[in-house]
């Protein structure tokens, strides 16, 4: 734990009043960003954040209150402001107190580390996305190309009044890189190494991203992608590539499985869901090669923890299995509303927002089949790789993704790149036309650092691993 | 804390060096934050927030660091001063910035937002009072917002504001829903009841046996929601500088094969107009008013520092994404649209929009709330989602039937780390074969 923390610990201690329950969670982290577009090197710049936030349970009530004054007047201050949204609470309150989680159990969990950040020296790191420029810059007609690299630390202590302690380390690598292509009206971009990700750990994570050696064929790509055809309007198989899935897996998995949409929370702004507490169970998802689990243990995936922000000890679960929905992404407190079991996915974007369901590691689990296998099992199909569009409905149903890159495939066989390859449906039944999943040397860790959500707006990083995978008869398009 | 701030840069200006000059950016926020479920409390909260940014420049090259402010200045001095030192080790290290630009000139400003919130526990009370009876869900936040500038050269501007925004949506079944919002700076319960009223009135309509449209073209009424939608999508690299030198901007039709959109068509960003302090991050004041598309033909671009350097133009901006977009208005009555609708769909809000194909500006988004089917003028069911795809040269190009005059103030409900302070003035649109997909 930080040095400083305990004499805040302290200080809320002496000023917070006798109450049913109380919590308090310090949250520190500091960022680094480094980034070198078109052979210029932007600012780096440090960032560093600290706040704590205080839960308040008592005769009936709950509320919160953040704050980044962390003196005992500026706890004070919080408590009181807490206080003040306790009473008016208890008049009007959706959730029982009872309800609120306590945690039970302490304990510690900290990001394994091989490769410091520190390892590389800032003068290194620079020259490195310098030489990532000068691959990217393959042509004239690369008319943009940066190459990027931050690093994220968040120490996160949860303390209550029952006496719990639980303490978190997290450290992130987030690298990347894009370049756009361009001739007259035709621009396509192409991005790789990592470019919109992250992964747990050190330095040493970033080879699974190819970073940077495919900074050449990324930028070949973009020039390939400005010549390319159109993808053909067509209905045909589709060959998600794990960058994909992962989008796919997000929006028409992980969002209507969340138990806090399903109880209503979210109606004015993420969205309902098609799911109902009855589908739990019986509802067929998918084809019986759809496997999804939550899993918080897979070590460089983003999120990995061992207690989510409500206390909750982590675990592995299925949510569907054999294409049979199981189980809903809902935290203790959702799991109390709904009468439910779910997993420990309540987690808050940082000390000044409250805990809500989120997806955490959300995983399509690996089949039997090898890449080539699945593109020799398609007749007439197109390959789709690296999601740059997304829109799905507030149910989270009608749906349409758009790729970087689509490759015609012919006979079992991939042909050549078409350009703004786009595909559309609908959740309810897409899963069910999964007809092929790769085999775990297939698997890739992705996941976004920014999935939206929640009153207040709370941004997080969710993990998504996945195997490519076959979908039969979808609705293919390009653009105009 | 204006005086903190105040006192914190003239302090830590003191420390530096004869070649060096210090940027610091203030942003502080004491805000209340209630969600609401079922027209009752689900989280109920409150967050103070201060945090500090510093850019420290020396020999061209620059480098930036953030901080939160505990507000004991004395610590908060220790805790920069120490990052400031940071950014002096690195300096060195860093090669020469061409495309560095920061304020030389001294433009100092100061404007303070009056207090005139309610208790914010009072306001909900009248919302749950005023509601009773039916499933409203939303959220309150509202409280004060106050950004800071100063730099080593003597330059000081502040703002701060006051203001809340309750947004809402009721709900009758399933999806079904009326969307609602009431922001502003002074509380009046009576806007707030109207608004509820008019809820009800128009759930009862919702009740009517939703209409399912088959994928086709339609004719449509944008509210300035929905509009607001579309412009988040294209002001997505759409008016920026860098992207427009670089060609990635989704309106590049406009740029390079002669694209227009309907004659009718002026959109600026209105700086004097919106709700966003005039300074930016690096001491330049923004001008009133830039014309971004006028009577239909692309003007000028919003320039930050750094691309105005790159491309030797000036700061019109404090980023190339427009906070306080502007739509004029246009001949339509917005009393009488759904008799200019005549027969078809009244789209209150759309929904999650990207870009479907970027070089045509083709978006593509959802249906959301209570989208009504009209027939000869009169509103008869609700419809059920549907997804567009469309291109902003049809929208607002050669499909483009007409504007309303009024426009409608959006303040803008965003508040991902902090509560947003971007605003647009946006009118409703009526367009002819706007095509709907799924």
């Amino acid at each position: 734990m930080p040095a400083d923390w305990q004499s805040v610990i302290n200080d809320f201690k002496a000023v917070v009043p006798a109450v049913d329950f109380w919590s308090l969670r310090l949250v520190r982290e500091e960022a680094e960003t480094l980034c070198v577009r078109e052979g210029v090197v932007q600012p780096p710049s440090l960032a560093q954040g600290r706040g704590v936030h205080i839960s308040l349970v008592d005769r009936g009530g709950a509320a919160w209150a953040a704050t980044s004054a962390l003196t005992r007047e500026g706890l004070r201050d919080a408590v009181h402001e807490a206080l003040g949204w306790l009473e008016v609470s208890r008049r009007h309150a959706l959730v029982a107190a009872e309800h609120q989680p306590r945690p039970q159990r302490s304990g510690r969990y900290a990001t394994h580390i091989e490769t410091p950040w520190e390892a590389w020296s800032l003068a290194g790191k620079l020259d490195l996305l310098q030489d990532i420029n000068r691959a990217l810059k393959v042509d004239e007609c690369i008319v943009d190309w940066q190459a990027r690299l931050s690093r994220r630390q968040i120490d996160v202590a949860l303390v209550t009044g029952d006496g719990v302690v639980i303490e978190q380390a997290f450290h992130h690598v987030l690298p990347g890189y894009a370049a756009v292509a361009n001739r007259d009206a035709q621009t396509q971009m192409r991005s790789g190494g990592g470019w919109g990700s992250m992964r747990q750990g050190g330095l040493e994570q970033l080879a699974a991203f190819d970073f940077p050696d495919s900074a050449r064929r990324v930028a070949e790509e973009a020039i390939a992608l400005v010549e390319a055809p159109e993808c053909p309007d067509t209905t045909a198989d589709l060959l998600l590539m794990p960058d994909q899935m992962m989008l796919q897996i997000h929006e028409s998995i992980g969002h209507p499985l969340e138990l806090d949409r399903i109880l209503g929370d979210e109606r004015n702004y993420a969205g309902t869901s098609f799911v109902t507490p009855d589908m739990f169970g019986s509802y067929r998802y998918g084809s019986e090669l759809l496997n999804v689990t939550f899993d918080p243990g897979v070590a460089p995936e983003m999120a990995s923890y061992a207690f989510d922000d409500e206390g909750t000890p982590a675990e592995r679960d299925y949510l569907i299995r054999d294409g049979i929905l199981l189980r809903p992404l809902g935290g203790a407190t959702s799991q109390a509303r709904a009468g439910m079991a779910g997993v420990a996915n309540a987690r808050a974007s940082d000390w000044n927002r409250p805990a809500i369901d989120r997806m955490a590691n959300l995983n399509l689990e690996p089949g039997t089949s090898r890449l080539d296998e699945l593109v020799a099992s398609i007749g007439h199909g197109v390959l789709m790789a690296t999601n740059r569009s997304w829109s799905i409905d507030d149910s989270r149903n009608k749906f349409q993704f758009g790729c970087e890159l689509g490759r015609l495939i012919v006979d079992g066989e991939l042909q050549g790149l078409v350009r703004n390859p786009n595909y559309r449906g609908i959740s309810a039944t897409f899963w069910r036309s999964l007809a092929g999943v790769g085999d775990p040397d297939s698997l890739e860790i992705w996941g976004t650092p920014s999935c939206g959500k929640g009153e207040p707006n709370q941004m997080i990083h969710v993990g998504h691993a996945s195997p490519p995978c076959v979908f039969r008869n979808v609705e293919i398009f390009g653009g105009e | 804390m204006e005086t903190c701030f105040r006192e914190l840069g003239e302090r830590l200006c003191e420390d530096l060096a004869d070649d060096e000059v210090l940027l610091l950016n203030y942003s502080g926020e004491d805000s209340d934050f209630v969600r609401l479920n079922h027209n009752r409390i689900r989280q109920a909260g409150h967050v103070r927030q201060q945090a500090l940014e510093l850019d420290l420049v020396a020999n061209g090259r620059e480098a930036g660091a953030a901080m939160p402010l505990g507000g004991v200045l004395e610590d908060d001095l220790s805790r920069a001063r120490a990052l400031l030192q940071r950014l002096r080790e690195r300096l060195p290290l860093l090669p020469e910035d061409p495309h560095l630009n920061y304020a030389t000139g001294v433009n100092s400003t100061v404007q303070h937002g009056e207090n005139r919130l309610p208790a914010a526990g009072e306001a909900l009370n009248q919302l749950i009072d005023a509601a009773r009876g039916l499933d409203l869900v939303g959220v309150w936040a509202g409280g004060e917002m106050s950004r800071g500038f100063a730099n080593s050269l003597g330059q000081f501007n502040w703002h701060s504001a006051y203001s809340f925004n309750l947004d809402w949506s009721v709900y009758r079944e399933g999806d079904k829903a009326v969307k609602q919002n009431y922001a502003g700076f002074a509380w009046d319960h009576d806007v707030l009841a109207g608004k509820i009223a008019r809820d009800r009135e128009t759930l009862a309509l919702l009740g009517q046996t939703p209409r399912t449209l088959a994928p086709g073209r339609y004719r449509v009424f944008l509210s300035p929601a929905a509009l607001f939608e579309l412009m988040e999508m294209v002001s997505w690299g759409g008016f920026g500088l860098k992207s427009h030198r670089t060609a990635q901007t989704p309106l590049l039709g406009m740029l390079r094969e002669g694209r227009t959109l309907h004659p009718g068509v002026s959109i600026s960003e209105h700086h004097a107009a919106g709700l966003t302090p005039r300074f930016t991050g690096e001491g330049f004041i923004k001008p009133d008013r830039v014309a971004l598309v006028e009577a239909g033909a692309y003007r000028d671009c919003l320039a930050d520092s750094r691309s105005a350097r790159e491309y030797g133009t000036a700061v019109n901006a404090a980023g190339e994404q427009p906070e306080s977009l502007e739509i004029g208005g246009g001949g339509l009555d917005g009393g009488a649209v759904f008799g200019a609708l005549d027969t078809g769909l009244y789209v209150s809000n759309l929904w999650y929009c990207n870009f479907s194909d970027r070089n045509h500006c083709r978006i593509t988004g959802m249906t959301r709330f209570a989208c009504l089917w009209v027939e000869q003028g009169r509103p008869v069911a609700p419809v059920n989602v549907m997804r567009f795809d469309e291109s902003i040269y049809h929208i607002l190009g050669d499909r483009l039937e007409g504007l309303t005059r009024e426009q409608e103030h959006i303040l803008d409900t965003g508040s991902y780390g902090w509560r947003s302070n971007a605003s647009a003035r946006l009118p409703g649109a009526l367009v002819n074969d706007f095509t709907l997909t799924l």
